[in-house]
């Protein structure tokens, strides 16, 4: 399926190109930053009307990864929702392919911090949860074994066009790019998310395929002249 | 007739004037309730606008305001405070007269609203803002008449329509305004005519005398110009000798790039030391009024600039306007020309100065026509939709409104004139809900109707929101560029070109080469550097796209015998085009086929202009694409695009059949940038993405998202949606110019000369040296990043076993 399969913390993990990421021998599936009625927020706060049309199609993009990889377990690694009155409004329909998603599954709410609470749409919500040795938490720690969202990294290479969210990994800790429809992105070489990691980083640009690519800026080719950027 | 009062006349009689014919005719009409003046620049033009409103005024007996000036300019509406002074302190006349733009203090805002002065000058931004204040109608209920300077520059873009509509509001506010219109030459007054009156009003046009003929002729130098390219580097030592021969020459270009490398050149041969400024709209403010202030102190003998100083800002006595590269449009030439001797009765002087062969030919044709004084424009389509959905809530921050009553009020805006009341229900709503079809907003609408049947706004807090995203002008994302740890700011460039800059690039800025250092804070950070060229010679800058009726002017002239007119140079040069292949023709299309460096090329002579011919590109690349003839990348100009590719075209008119160049834009446009950046425009514009927000900007960037974003998902999810219609609409006639290419398919009828060479002929041979060739995308680009990161893991010893 074009993923980007790595060894984390001894286990087996695979960044799929949707953003999501797949641990086969655990039978788990996580998704960080859905960012679920940000426009509802938007509209409440400011007044600016964009297309409603995010949660649906946040809510089809987990249907298909939920689809290919059957899992046991789901994971949302917080900033699941906007805020928790954007999880209160919630549409019927998506309530209801929620629901459908989670029958038969052990679904984890991690908690973010725009969704500081317990939400009434099943699952369960957790400070952090543990996949073997790894431990799942919405903002990086300087733990080990550690799996993180919160930052939406982004990046690309010159001359490839726009830069596409990326999981960010070394030897102690995966930062996951967000999946949400309407969620922007930090460059993954930004201090704020490169603080976290080790020289050898390495960047896995979602997209088709998930590619990877090393992080530092170093490695980096310079731009070809007279191509067109 | 109408006489002048005595204070006037002696006034007048002091200074040895007599009132022009075109002054005294709009003081006899100063009763109509619109009038357009039509003047060359220096023509006495703003007195005429005024002088029936300092008449009115004269005996101080009304009270607030009474005379309202909107020009283009912040800094036009400064100078003719300054130009109104005179008049009125010499006479002693009690009028009290103020300026209101973005530069005002809060303070003086404040009191201008509660004790406006007689003559208010503004620009159409700051106006739209007054009128969305809850005590506008007090603030203009006095108000007689209105004066829009410069009104040629504003109709053609959406600041226009904005300023109509809020004029429209002001006519409910004042029943009794009178409108007066100020232009420039242009092709077709009575559509500026109809654009200024309140619909069906009638709107006599006063044509000023145009004064004398401009002296006007291509200047001939020793050098010949180049095959190609943009910079007129060739012709510098004759335009130094040219500066040197007169008092002010200012030196227009046709983009900020063009005209930084030429300064930059100018310099390098300027051994005289002579003063020479530069000027245009990426340069930091404070550099600009600089350069403005020297100009009308009469220290610089010469500025290099761009359309930034297009409009009748008066800079004093400039006797030469050089035209560096084809003016592309003829109408702006004959405006540009106007800067030149601001003297009433003394003709104009300008130079062309083509910056290639085929410049040559574009710069006679446009010579011919200023001649013929056959102007050129395309006619302007119907007031835009993005623009009255913000009309809308600018009009709901000013209180509750009634849909009948401003629906009434839009359609007496000559623009909006033909408007129906669907299109108009439908920019309300979308105001409303966000005119979603498949989900609405019910309970976070943005105007809510009242028992009563008034629209108002949800949330009153939102009118601060809206008032700080009021305007049309499209501000294209932009760096400021600043010297390392200083805070001195050098102008800006766009982000797009920023994103290509590596550390180390050099590239010209301000007459100076600058080396880039990096990115801190949102700023562009660079070091003085000693290179004689720069690295990267381009940021972007608007590209005019050549006339249709100057590329019709062309056409004619390739079918003359020979060309007299012309260089020899480039007479002959034409000549060997007709002997190896063919010169294109108005009702054909010209189509060559050759092979070149390994390469297929085939090269389409449409002469639709650069926009459009850049969409044929696109959409010819595609269609030999999916007929596997495996395109590699084109290049278009504003009288050809040339394709290169692995296999030959064999059957251009196929590719060129109206049909297939239709469904081929109807599939392509959706997922296209241009498509996105036109959404983008509009979007702001309509208010469905801010610009502006109360909050200082959040460090980090991940709280907001790309309008792309919302874009795809209107595309997938709401393909009728009121923003998608807008972006077609508006993409056709902008940057796509599908009109263009439906002109030149209406033009040739599907009538093509193929001709197969073993050479490259004359006339394409500059397409080889023109710069801003695209590669064919197609799925390449997830195979380029695939490549190019497989070798780089391998590099750094990460790759995959």
């Amino acid at each position: 399926m074009n993923a980007h399969v790595f060894k984390f913390a001894g286990v087996t993990l695979h960044a799929l190109p949707s953003g999501a990421l797949h641990i086969p021998d655990h039978a788990v599936l996580c998704v960080s930053d859905l960012h679920l009625g940000k426009s509802d927020r938007i509209a409440r706060r400011s007044g600016t009307l964009i297309p409603p049309y995010e949660n649906r199609e946040t809510l089809d993009r987990l249907d298909q990864d939920i689809a290919r990889t059957d899992p046991r377990v789901v994971i949302c690694l917080g900033d699941s929702f906007d805020d928790l009155g954007a999880a209160h409004d919630l549409a019927d329909e998506n309530r209801i392919t929620l629901a459908r998603q989670q029958a038969g599954r052990t679904w984890i709410w991690i908690e973010g911090n725009h969704d500081p609470g317990p939400v009434d749409l099943g699952g369960t919500h957790r400070a952090e949860y543990a996949v073997g040795p790894v431990t799942f938490r919405h903002i990086a720690t300087s733990q080990n074994a550690e799996v993180s969202g919160h930052y939406h990294p982004k990046f690309g290479l010159p001359g490839t066009g726009r830069k596409r969210a990326c999981f960010v990994y070394d030897a102690a800790r995966l930062m996951m790019p967000a999946y949400g429809a309407y969620t922007g992105g930090l460059d993954a070489q930004h201090p704020e998310v490169a603080r976290h990691f080790a020289a050898d980083a390495v960047a896995v640009v979602t997209g088709r395929t998930a590619i990877a690519l090393p992080l530092c800026a170093a490695a980096l080719p310079k731009r070809r002249r007279g191509s067109v950027g | 007739m109408t006489a002048l009062p005595d204070t006037f006349t002696a006034w007048f009689a002091k200074r040895g004037w007599h009132i022009h014919p075109h002054q005294q005719e709009m003081l006899d009409k100063k009763d109509a309730p619109a009038q357009l003046l039509i003047a060359p620049t220096g023509g006495g033009k703003t007195l005429a606008g005024f002088l029936p409103s300092l008449v009115e005024l004269e005996d101080g007996t009304h009270e607030g305001l009474h005379t309202l000036y909107v020009s283009p300019l912040k800094a036009l509406a400064a100078d003719i405070k300054r130009n109104l002074r005179t008049p009125v302190d010499e006479m002693g006349l009690p009028i009290r007269i103020e300026d209101r733009t973005g530069d005002t203090s809060y303070t003086q805002k404040r009191r201008q609203r509660a004790d406006p002065p007689h003559i208010l000058l503004t620009t159409p931004e700051s106006l739209a803002l007054l009128t969305s204040y809850e005590d506008a109608p007090r603030m203009f209920k006095g108000l007689q008449r209105v004066i829009v300077d410069e009104i040629h520059a504003l109709a053609e873009s959406k600041r226009g329509d904005q300023l109509m509509l809020a004029l429209g509001r002001l006519q409910t506010l004042a029943p009794g305004l009178r409108r007066v219109g100020l232009s420039a030459t242009v092709e077709d007054p009575a559509a500026i005519a109809h654009e200024l009156a309140a619909h069906p009003d009638p709107c006599p046009i006063i044509q000023a005398d145009p004064g004398p003929d401009p002296d006007i002729s291509m200047l001939v130098t020793d050098e010949k110009p180049p095959w190609s390219g943009g910079g007129g580097k060739y012709a510098i030592p004759a335009v130094l000798e040219q500066v040197k021969q007169h008092k002010t020459t200012l030196i227009f270009h046709n983009t900020r790039a063009q005209a930084e490398i030429f300064f930059h050149n100018l310099w390098l041969e300027n051994t005289d030391d002579l003063p020479i400024g530069i000027h245009h709209g990426s340069l930091d403010r404070s550099q600009r009024e600089k350069v403005e202030g020297a100009m009308v102190a009469g220290h610089l003998r010469a500025i290099v600039c761009t359309g930034s100083l297009d409009l009748g800002i008066d800079w004093g006595d400039v006797d030469l306007v050089i035209q560096v590269g084809a003016p592309k449009n003829v109408k702006r030439l004959v405006q540009r020309i106007g800067r030149a001797n601001h003297r009433y009765n003394a003709p104009s002087k300008a130079l062309l100065v083509p910056a290639n062969r085929f410049e040559v030919v574009e710069c006679v044709a446009a010579l011919e026509a200023a001649k013929d004084n056959d102007l050129d424009g395309d006619p302007k389509g119907p007031g835009p939709r993005d623009v009255l959905c913000q009309h809308i809530l600018i009009t709901a921050c000013a209180g509750p409104f009634d849909a009948d009553t401003l629906y009434a009020e839009v359609t007496r805006v000559g623009a909006y004139s033909a408007l129906s009341r669907a299109d108009f229900d439908a920019c309300l709503d979308f105001c409303a809900t966000g005119g979603y079809a498949l989900r609405a907003y019910d309970k976070w609408k943005r105007l809510l109707q009242t028992a009563d049947g008034m629209w108002q706004l949800r949330d009153p807090r939102a009118a601060q929101r809206i008032r700080m995203n009021i305007g049309t002008i499209q501000d294209i994302d932009t760096l400021k560029v600043k010297w390392k740890g200083s805070f001195k700011a050098l102008g800006e460039v766009e982000e797009a070109f920023a994103a290509t800059l590596t550390p180390g690039d050099t590239f010209l800025i301000g007459g100076q080469i600058v080396r880039y250092d990096g990115l801190r804070e949102m700023t562009v950070e660079v070091t003085r550097d000693a290179a004689k060229e720069p690295k990267i010679a381009t940021f972007y800058g608007t590209k005019f796209a050549t006339s249709t009726q100057l590329s019709r002017r062309i056409l004619r002239m390739f079918q003359q015998d020979s060309w007299p007119q012309l260089p020899a140079h480039t007479a002959e040069w034409l000549a060997l085009q007709r002997e190896v292949s063919k010169l294109p023709e108005a009702d054909r299309t010209l189509v060559e086929s050759f092979s070149y460096d390994a390469r297929e090329h085939t090269v389409f002579y449409s002469f639709a202009g650069r926009n459009a011919q850049q969409t044929l590109g696109l959409l010819l690349t595609q269609r030999m694409e999916a007929e596997g003839l495996h395109p590699m990348g084109f290049v278009a100009t504003d009288y050809a695009t040339m394709i290169w590719g692995l296999d030959p075209v064999t059957d251009p008119a196929s590719l060129l059949s109206p049909d297939s160049l239709r469904d081929g834009v109807e599939t392509w446009l959706g997922g296209n940038a241009v498509m996105k950046r036109t959404f983008r425009a509009s979007a702001t514009i309509a208010g469905l993405i801010e610009r502006n927000l109360p909050q200082a900007r959040k460090s980090g960037r991940q709280a907001t998202f790309s309008s792309d974003i919302l874009y795809d998902t209107l595309t997938k999810y709401d393909p009728d949606h009121l923003m998608l219609q807008i972006t077609r609409e508006e993409a056709m006639r902008g940057l796509v110019d599908f009109g263009r290419v439906e002109e030149m398919l209406d033009r040739t009828k599907g009538r093509v000369d193929h001709i197969k060479l073993d050479r490259v002929t004359p006339l394409s041979a500059p397409l080889f040296l023109e710069p801003g060739r695209i590669p064919v995308a197609g799925a390449a680009q997830d195979r380029l990043l695939a490549e190019a990161a497989a070798s780089l893991m391998e590099t750094v010893g990460l790759a995959e076993s």
